[in-house]
């Protein structure tokens, strides 16, 4: 491989990898407060479709993200609701969530286009590919970085912002401290559930974001089922990441370049059946994720959050 | 007066009956709103719906056609999740139970007849003409139902063995697989497998007829009804009556104590996930070897989804898995059929099922807790309970 491919491997990895990246840290600050959403995968399929629906209409890239995110938060208010008041298991509420939002999605998707018909096919504003100027022009990496769409570099701005917010400020140690030790966060005057349901509420935002890209940018319009399983694998990509935004950056670039090569292999003809190079994104999940848990249980680390996936109840000690 | 929620030391039985009946009237009312929002009226939807679904002896077995792959893919997830294993992976094993189906009935079945050919031709002499119909009958239906169960095993052990041995999260890695397998089946009806006959329909040639599950006079329904109650008393007397039964249920119910009690975790995830990847592999078979008499496209259309919701709203119970999936294959058939003759997306049967769960996931409360109204409390009142 030569380094142009390798510079056009790395473009296309970004693009395919922003998303993930926007789902995998909102999915990192609703875990760290020690909820499990699994619903993300139906987050994205509404907030992709509303995005692009709310663009659609407005003539407007910028008012659909707004829509997704918000699609997003109200979403993952569902889910707060039933496991943080009402004390639901979260493994189930989530994947009620997928199937409700994905269902919805798929039966609004049909009726949200022009004229009340669907809105599947429809071609509306997208996020168009904008060069920063003197960066773009830096040998090898300027192009892939910075001859991007405005979102990519928005995700830009956000991995660092949503590092420094988790480790250096008190909303971050609070954030912490409620999904590794409730009890303590609580006798602190810390509240628990209000934490709770503004992080998963902040975090469906961010996969609404992430959807938004699917919808307005990378694969721009709606089709039934057009995030393909990213939200199942943004929520692998947490464990990966060992709920730390940097190394969520890494596995999302992992998993686009994995996107990338196998369009390129596709693109030269290659003998390899098309439905192989699909299930490649799959199967890497299943070997990173084995190894991670390998290398991790090996070192006797866990970097769960304590308290992940368990209601907090203030009379019931654990 | 202040409002505070309190643990019953025992579960309402009231409230277990009631919830679900009236989490299906305010899904409905819910839906009602969404469909009158996209212009349908909600009262002619539903209507024709129920007609659809259950309106006439025909209606009734179509439905109960898409109630056997319901009842068997939760059927199989239920037992995972006695254990809390979260087994999401129904939709896979059932397309590789499928597969497996398929290639044994598409390439090793012809085999085996030319192989019992002199048998079957030493039994005509004989003069035992129904044993020499039978025989061949009975060897492929064996076949096909081994094969279903064994290709969905086998997709169910691979995370079982990741889970049991290194403790990889089995919710993601039975997902991925589902797409896996997927990808798997279409390569092989859009690829190596189609029928060249087939004037290019995603799909292989037609099974041998003596591997079609027998079907009930007039209908589409067959015998994978009957391995679907079966496999619930099984399942049943195994929950119930059996030491692995009662270890099962103590891994679900309380880890800790199943430590304690030196009950083998290794060995029930992997016998549990054989289990529940059978099963819903048996789910593929009936569709390729009771339905479509072929592997193709169509044979994954969310049933191992769907199964989730079966088995928690049936709260795990195996008999009440087979009336949920019948009510929700209900649904489903409703769906296609608004689909059909008004012209209303069948998701809505999706979004009801999910607003269906939500409400029981938030009933589940009053099951387990009461609500109490603290009153201020009087002194000579507190004082004359502490006496009696």
């Amino acid at each position: 491989m030569d380094s142009m491919m390798l510079v056009a491997i790395l473009a296309v990895a970004i693009r395919a990898g922003t998303s993930l990246v926007f789902a995998t840290i909102g999915e990192i600050y609703t875990e760290r407060s020690g909820i499990l959403n699994l619903g993300i995968e139906g987050i994205m399929l509404m907030s992709a479709m509303t995005g692009f629906a709310v663009a659609y209409h407005s003539n407007s890239a910028w008012a659909g993200v707004a829509a997704a995110m918000v699609m997003g938060a109200l979403l993952a208010l569902i889910h707060a609701f039933l496991t943080i008041t009402l004390r639901a298991d979260q493994v189930v509420s989530g994947l009620a969530l997928t199937i409700f939002a994905g269902g919805l999605a798929s039966f609004m998707g049909q009726r949200l286009g022009p004229n009340g018909g669907p809105l599947v096919g429809m071609v509306g504003p997208r996020f168009e590919k904008l060069a920063i100027p003197f960066l773009a022009d830096l040998p090898l990496v300027g192009r892939p970085l910075f001859q991007q769409d405005a979102l990519v570099y928005l995700m830009y701005i956000l991995v660092p912002v949503s590092a420094f917010y988790l480790y250096h400020t008190r909303q971050g140690l609070h954030m912490r401290a409620v999904g590794e030790n409730p009890h303590t966060a609580d006798a602190k005057g810390i509240s628990v559930g209000g934490t709770r349901y503004f992080y998963t509420m902040a975090g469906g935002a961010l996969v609404g974001l992430g959807a938004a890209h699917l919808s307005l940018a990378y694969t721009p319009g709606w089709t039934e089922n057009l995030t393909g399983g990213r939200g199942w694998i943004a929520i692998a990509l947490v464990i990966f990441a060992m709920w730390d935004p940097w190394r969520a950056v890494l596995g999302a670039l992992l998993f686009g370049a994995i996107n990338a090569i196998q369009f390129r292999l596709q693109a030269m003809g290659t003998t390899i059946p098309a439905a192989f190079l699909g299930m490649l994104p799959y199967i890497f999940t299943i070997v990173v994720l084995v190894a991670i848990t390998w290398f991790e249980s090996a070192r006797k680390r866990v970097g769960a959050p304590a308290a992940l996936g368990i209601p907090y109840v203030r009379e019931e000690r654990h | 007066m202040k409002i505070h929620v309190e643990k019953r030391l025992e579960p309402s039985r009231s409230a277990a009956v009631l919830i679900p009946v009236f989490s299906v009237v305010v899904a409905l009312i819910l839906g009602g709103i969404l469909l009158a929002l996209v212009g349908a009226n909600p009262i002619e939807t539903y209507k024709a719906m129920l007609v659809g679904a259950f309106g006439s002896r025909y209606a009734i077995s179509e439905t109960l056609v898409k109630a056997v792959p319901l009842m068997l893919t939760g059927l199989g997830v239920s037992i995972a999740f006695r254990m809390l294993f979260w087994n999401i992976g129904g939709e896979g094993q059932l397309a590789m139970g499928g597969f497996l189906t398929a290639g044994f009935a598409l390439f090793v079945a012809p085999k085996l007849l030319t192989a019992m050919e002199p048998m079957i031709g030493a039994l005509n002499g004989a003069g035992l003409d129904f044993l020499a119909i039978a025989l061949p009958r009975t060897v492929l239906l064996t076949g096909v139902i081994a094969a279903g169960f064994v290709g969905g095993a086998m997709w169910g052990l691979v995370p079982a063995l990741l889970k049991a041995y290194i403790g990889v999260n089995e919710i993601i890695v039975t997902l991925m697989m589902n797409y896996i397998a997927i990808l798997w089946v279409e390569y092989l009806f859009y690829g190596p497998w189609k029928d060249p006959q087939g004037y290019g329909f995603p799909g292989t040639a037609e099974i041998s007829e003596l591997a079609w599950l027998p079907r009930f006079t007039g209908t589409r329904v067959n015998l994978g009804l009957i391995i679907a109650v079966v496999a619930a008393f099984l399942l049943w007397v195994v929950l119930n009556r059996t030491k692995w039964g009662y270890e099962i249920r103590v891994i679900g119910e309380n880890p800790d104590a199943a430590r304690y009690a030196g009950i083998n975790r290794v060995r029930n995830i992997v016998l549990v996930m054989i289990l529940s990847g059978g099963l819903c592999g048996l789910a593929g078979m009936t569709e390729v070897a009771g339905i479509s008499h072929r592997l193709q496209k169509g044979l994954t259309v969310g049933y191992g989804y769907t199964a989730i919701i079966v088995a928690w709203l049936a709260k795990l119970n195996p008999w009440a898995v087979l009336v949920v999936a019948f009510l929700l294959a209900g649904l489903l058939v409703g769906g296609d059929q608004i689909q059909i003759t008004m012209g209303l997306p069948a998701s809505v049967a999706l979004v009801l099922q999910g607003i269906i769960l939500f409400l029981v996931l938030g009933g589940d409360i009053l099951t387990k807790y009461r609500i109490v109204i603290d009153r201020p409390t009087d002194p000579t009142l507190s004082g004359a309970e502490s006496n009696s």
